[in-house]
């Protein structure tokens, strides 16, 4: 780490929290994670014991879980060889020297200007966000919603916190969940009050300072009874970061008759293994939706889970990536219905591309006693050339006989005649495939806020560029 | 309803052509947007146009006419530049410029349009999403400096043009053939014809698939776009659509060649005695 890095490192930790001793930071600049980092990570934050302990359960789980052989191909990780912290502020630091070349050239292609290059290769901070934030919150706060980053929320809210953080994924989940668990920092903490709708969606970027979109960042949302709010991460903008994994966790609680959404749109760098554990429990009459793209990334797993836990819930999954060259795309749906009456539906989305790898792997289970439920599955392929893949493994396990399930594959290619039909009318060929791509993802853009939507699709455009070249 | 006198026509029709072919003698031949001569086609290696000479030119309608696979569609594709269909010989020639030299999207900006027989779903792309890019590649292409034709006026645009073709607004808001019914498709592609306003128009076979309501509808719509700018080419399997589209000339396709070419009287001769009249005209020189 450079010395600047130390320096913000250390300013942004005596501005939160009052502390500075630059002795300690020789601890901060070593690779890997052992009890002594674990323990480091937790002290440097001024957490309780229970936290502290639960980070070194986690650890130990972590450690003696063996890697997944399912998936995708996670052997180029090299866990000894990871910063486990100070990550955001090592990210602000990137030189544009340091940006690779062919995220160069696919800002040179779609003329982006040179502020918002840096901003997009990650080498510049966005400007104005603190005080956006800062109204946004104040807004928030008269209406009872609290709106933090998962430290301070465990520092300011600390009953509600420990009565519902990792209930939904324990440490013991997934190796990836307890090396979450052991190493995470950052994240959102939203507790929405009950029958409070937050009309406005909450953007993670508000939060633009060192703690937001961390590697190991670990996300809280409890929707208290008949509440509503829509929860929006990530960026379009290609993320550029040198660190080489994104472990996240996040958890949603949905309380009875309250409704949530989730919208992730994230696009990393070529060189990072993105491997996210989310899950939402929906109690009675709740609705859960995740929205989920993915784009970039060396290779991702993902597979946003509903639990229908009580009669009338609800639970929708939205699922779209994007693998292009050199990426695999293990991505999917888990919808678990607990409850009678519960409903939910699956709609993935994958687009493949210059050998790019797209797999949808899909859990649907229906316990017994629950009755009447209903569930559908829709899984959609395009496939732009022949040596690009495309799989399907979607599970499905019924226990209860009067259950209603649709399930439905599609695989398509581009079609000649599409492009001689678009062609015909004066786009050129690489036109024409941007408008068909950027058709087969609209049902999926179309649930996107605004300024989102627009950026999706000239994010289509910068991965089609991005390839071509 | 009106009622067609059509000696009125063919006394009007030669006269139009009379007034045409003196202008070409005085003037020399500088409508002739396309033209083609000798044009041999063929789709897997298996010849389909033997020949073919045509001429058209701006606001002239042409009709071309022909049993099942006498090579209509093909002489329609080959000259949109599909490229399933190879040209083993002939030229083309569009404003003066090599056609055939040119990809199909080239072709396009330049002034030609082929109205689809089977039109191909873009699901998830709106007719008025689709149509606005049709419109600013053109402009971008002609100026690479184009930013585009701003929103408010290309609703305007769009408007107008539904307007003409008597279609709902709402139309636009459907993704592109998606779930279309077989008039909404060609009622779709005679609103692309009015989008574009290209210089020669390939109608395939727009009277296909429709019923007599949608073929009176999308036939009203395509005279309402004709006129002195725009020269068609109107294929058809069937005369009938030629009760509604008047043609000043029509060509008579048997196995890959023209056979006969003639005013719209031919269509009428063609109504009364079918092709079989025409057999052994084959390797006859057609002329437009």
């Amino acid at each position: 780490m450079g010395e600047s890095a130390l320096e913000t490192l250390r300013e942004d930790y005596a501005e939160k929290y009052g502390f500075h001793d630059p002795e300690s930071y020789v601890f901060k600049s070593r690779r890997g994670l052992d009890e002594q980092v674990v323990n480091e990570i937790s002290w440097m934050k001024g957490e309780p014991d229970w936290m502290r302990e639960f980070r070194l359960r986690a650890l130990d789980l972590f450690e003696r879980k063996p890697m997944p052989t399912w998936g995708g191909d996670l052997s180029g990780i090299d866990f000894d060889n990871i910063y486990y912290y100070v990550k955001a502020s090592e990210r602000q630091e990137q030189d544009w020297d340091d940006v690779p070349s062919y995220i160069k050239d696919t800002f040179d292609k779609l003329g982006i200007p040179e502020a918002e290059r840096k901003f997009l290769a990650g080498v510049g901070a966005q400007y104005e966000s603190e005080m956006v934030y800062h109204n946004i919150k104040k807004e928030l706060e008269d209406q009872g919603v609290i709106f933090l980053d998962t430290d301070s929320g465990l520092r300011e809210h600390p009953e509600l916190f420990r009565e519902h953080f990792a209930t939904l994924i324990p440490p013991a989940d997934n190796k990836f969940a307890a090396l979450n668990s052991a190493a995470w920092s950052g994240g959102s903490f939203i507790y929405v009050p009950p029958g409070v709708r937050v009309e406005m969606p909450l953007q993670a970027y508000f939060r633009i300072n060192a703690k937001n979109m961390g590697q190991f960042e670990r996300t809280l949302i409890i929707a208290d009874e008949g509440s509503y709010i829509h929860y929006v991460e990530g960026c379009t903008a290609p993320i550029y970061t040198s660190d080489s994994l994104h472990c996240a966790v996040v958890e949603v609680i949905a309380k009875r008759g309250s409704r949530v959404r989730y919208t992730t749109i994230q696009n990393w760098s070529n060189n990072v293994y993105n491997l996210v554990t989310k899950r939402a429990a929906a109690y009675e009459g709740a609705t859960v939706e995740w929205v989920d793209a993915n784009l970039g990334s060396k290779l991702t797993m993902k597979y946003p889970a509903v639990y229908m836990m009580e009669p009338g819930a609800h639970g929708e999954i939205l699922s779209i990536v994007f693998a292009g060259r050199g990426q695999h795309q293990d991505a999917g749906a888990k919808v678990v219905h607990s409850a009678p009456n519960t409903s939910s539906k699956i709609t993935s989305k994958s687009i493949s591309m210059h050998g790019g790898r797209a797999t949808y792997r899909g859990l649907l289970k229906v316990s017994r006693g629950a009755r009447g439920s209903r569930s559908s599955v829709v899984c959609d392929a395009l496939l732009l050339d022949e040596r690009s893949r495309s799989d399907t493994y979607p599970y499905i396990e019924i226990d209860e006989d009067e259950v209603t399930i649709g399930h439905e594959a599609s695989v398509s290619k581009i079609g000649d005649e599409q492009l001689f039909y678009l062609m015909s009318r004066g786009l050129d060929e690489e036109q024409a495939r941007s408008m068909v791509v950027g058709g087969f993802i609209e049902p999926l853009v179309r649930e996107l806020p605004m300024e989102y939507a627009v950026e999706m699709n000239r994010l289509v455009q910068l991965q089609m560029a991005g390839s071509i070249g | 309803m009106r009622v067609f006198d059509s000696r009125l026509w063919l006394c009007y029709n030669a006269a139009a052509r009379w007034a045409m072919e003196r202008q070409r003698k005085r003037y020399g031949d500088v409508h002739a947007m396309l033209q083609v001569r000798n044009l041999h086609v063929s789709v897997d290696g298996q010849p389909i146009l033997k020949g073919v000479n045509l001429v058209v030119r701006q606001g002239e309608i042409h009709a071309l006419m022909g049993p099942n696979g006498s090579g209509k569609s093909t002489l329609a594709k080959a000259l949109m530049g599909h490229p399933g269909y190879e040209v083993t010989a002939g030229e083309v020639t569009f404003k003066g410029q090599n056609l055939l030299e040119m990809a199909p999207d080239e072709r396009s900006r330049r002034g030609l349009f082929l109205a689809f027989q089977y039109p191909v779903a873009i699901p998830g792309v709106s007719l008025a999403n689709f149509l606005r890019t049709a419109i600013n590649v053109r402009r971008k292409a002609a100026d690479p400096d184009d930013k585009g034709l701003p929103i408010p006026e290309f609703r305007r645009f769009l408007k107008a043009k539904m307007d003409l073709l008597q279609m709902d607004h709402r139309f636009a808001g459907r993704y592109l053939n998606d779930g279309f019914s077989g008039g909404e498709k060609k009622r779709a592609e005679a609103l692309q014809l009015a989008v574009l306003e290209p210089d020669i128009a390939v109608l395939d076979e727009t009277d296909s698939g429709l019923d007599i309501d949608a073929l009176r509808v999308v036939s009203e719509g395509v005279n309402a776009l004709a006129g002195p700018d725009l020269g068609m080419l109107v294929i058809t399997h069937y005369q009938r659509i030629l009760n509604y589209i008047k043609p000043h000339f029509v060509h008579i396709m048997l196995d890959g060649e023209i056979v006969e070419s003639g005013g719209p009287e031919l269509a009428l001769k063609l109504e009364e005695r079918g092709y079989t009249w025409l057999e052994g005209k084959q390797n006859g020189r057609g002329s437009g």
